[in-house]
């Protein structure tokens, strides 16, 4: 499997990555070698052992539907680069 | 007749399949303990884990699980007793983590199905592809500033039920049934109130059309249709646009699209040209979900009687016909009423009181079956003095506004207005003599072979007698008095 330059800049969109023209090749270089080496495990015969997942067999825990968390808007909001009252303010997005 | 659109090459058919979000009734939020009802002060529903910050881990909800588990077994659905979570990742304002947890490759709920009812009585089976758990977004308002729209994160992370539908659908028509009918099971359930108004019900549209007898052709998405109405224009409209490009040489390219309601089009998305880039992989904070199938016999045994068993038992057991029971259980609130009405009493008169004046009644007064014109207890009252022959049918009727009117019981109505019915056969006779006596004319008509003067005169009499005449009675009377 090898990405041509055009995923690159596609991945690095999705991505909200800027990505300049002269570092599209240097990325394709070294995302190709990682996909090279994680497809070293393509190797290993996996028939009939069924997919591992996660480091513990633990089943998920599950809790009880009660109101346990809210009611702190500011500390919320701390951290927002703006705000309108108690809202988040963000650039507008129009449809 | 099927359903199908005229084009300038003939005929079209439109086919449809719909995605409905439905947000699950539960106290708190899928992942974390905020609160999970809709509405309250902007951002005051949020936990860290909603805001997506660094280092918070999802718990999931045990009640969410089990509602989507008892809304599959509302649908006749397979029950997946593994199922795992998935990260679709996509940016947008409203969704702080960057990624909306969901179900991708391992679903809770399997393949099932639902029945509509078209208007000429045609039952059709719609199949259920599947239904995923997954995290609401938040709201983005886009008209409270003039160059920023702002976010509100309460409804963010709420459990929402994504019940996707079998390319099934044929018309407008149709669509509508199939939302109505999985508002109608969810709202049985009471796994999701199916109010599309506060959004908490909505449904993305698949629309494809094609020419009888062929393959499906690219199909488009609209986003977001928020009411049934909309939906049923929204296919048309779709279908119609589509149509047209396939009929000018055009190519129908698979996009995401925007309904808008005033204008009665559709129109794309720019903004989701990479939305089905999702990227979606394991969510590496939650283990797989397992459920014991011991949980979910126990869950099914507790499932309440969903709204086609009710309409069949209905037909059953109080005899009425199964169009009548279709509106009966449209909501459980009016099959309740219905039931409490009927129980121990005429079945047939009970459904066509209800259907009847009491529904006219709450149209015109405004109510609704929670805050009923009468109550059923009132109206239980107004049947046993039918029954009993205390009153006729045309005083029931009279009885009946006056109870809407002042809210008294009909017995006390019947009472304070000497509305009793007549049985007395004398004083039936008296009056059946006056009126023949009065109308001696008619009455020599009548003999000459002019029969239909025989309504005339009960209707003579019953009038003399304040309409208060045992209609049986009055017939037999007439009827022995005119030879």
């Amino acid at each position: 499997m090898s990405l041509d330059a055009a995923t690159v800049r596609r991945i690095a969109k999705l991505a909200r990555i800027r990505v300049n023209e002269e570092e599209v090749s240097t990325l394709q270089n070294e995302l190709n070698a990682i996909l090279g080496y994680v497809e070293q495990l393509g190797e290993v015969n996996v028939e009939g052992v069924e997919p591992l997942s996660g480091g513990a067999q633990m089943a998920l825990r599950q809790r009880e539907d009660k109101l346990t968390d809210g009611d702190m808007a500011e500390k919320i909001l701390a951290n927002a680069p703006d705000r309108i009252e108690n809202f988040f303010a963000v650039p507008k997005v129009v449809e | 007749m099927a359903y199908s659109l005229e084009g300038r090459t003939g005929a079209w058919e439109v086919v449809v399949g719909l995605e409905v979000h439905a947000q699950v009734i539960s106290e708190s939020k899928l992942f974390s303990g905020a609160s999970a009802t809709y509405g309250g002060a902007p951002n005051a529903h949020v936990s860290f884990i909603d805001a997506g910050f660094p280092g918070m881990l999802p718990v999931i909800n045990k009640e969410c699980v089990a509602q989507a588990v008892r809304t599959g077994l509302g649908l006749r659905a397979q029950i997946n007793l593994f199922s795992r979570f998935d990260r679709k990742n996509y940016f947008y304002a409203d969704l702080p983590q960057g990624y909306q947890i969901s179900q991708f490759a391992h679903p809770i709920v399997g393949k099932g199905n639902v029945e509509i009812e078209l208007q000429d009585g045609t039952i059709k089976h719609i199949g259920i592809t599947r239904l995923h758990l997954e995290q609401d977004a938040g709201k983005s308002m886009h008209d409270q500033h003039p160059s920023k729209s702002v976010i509100d994160l309460n409804r963010a992370g709420v459990g929402l039920m994504e019940i996707v539908s079998e390319p099934d659908i044929r018309s407008p028509e149709e669509a509508g049934a199939y939302l109505r009918k999985i508002r109608q099971i969810v709202r049985y359930l009471g796994t999701c109130d199916g109010n599309m108004e506060e959004g908490s019900m909505r449904a993305d549209v698949n629309v494809s059309v094609r020419k009888p007898g062929e393959e499906f052709r690219t199909r488009c998405e609209i986003k977001n249709v928020n009411s049934i109405r909309f939906v049923m224009h929204a296919v048309e409209a779709e279908a119609l646009r589509q149509i047209e490009v396939w009929e000018s040489g055009g190519e129908v390219v698979q996009e995401t699209r925007l309904y808008d309601p005033s204008k009665g089009e559709t129109r794309s998305m720019r903004s989701k040209e990479d939305a089905h880039d999702y990227r979606y992989f394991p969510e590496p904070d939650l283990l797989p979900l397992l459920l014991e199938q011991s949980w979910v016999d126990e869950l099914k045994a507790k499932l309440p009687e969903l709204p086609d068993e009710k309409r069949a038992r209905f037909c059953r057991e109080y005899g009425i016909p199964f169009y009548d029971a279709g509106v009966l259980v449209a909501e459980q609130a009016t099959a309740d009423f219905y039931e409490t009405l009927a129980k121990g009493r005429d079945g047939k008169l009970a459904a066509n009181w209800v259907t009847g004046d009491f529904f006219a009644a709450m149209n015109r007064t405004g109510k609704n079956i929670e805050n009923p014109p009468v109550t059923v207890e009132a109206l239980g009252q107004l049947l046993d003095l039918l029954a009993d022959k205390t009153i006729n049918g045309r005083i029931a009727k009279d009885v009946f506004e006056e109870m809407v009117e002042t809210g008294k019981m009909p017995a006390a109505i019947v009472e304070e207005k000497g509305l009793k019915q007549v049985t007395d056969t004398g004083a039936i006779d008296a009056a059946v003599a006056k009126v023949l006596a009065d109308n001696a004319d008619k009455v020599a008509e009548y003999k000459s072979g002019k029969d239909k003067l025989f309504g005339f005169f009960v209707g003579q009499v019953m009038k003399a007698m304040q309409g208060k005449g045992n209609p049986a009675l009055v017939n037999e009377a007439v009827k022995t008095q005119l030879g």
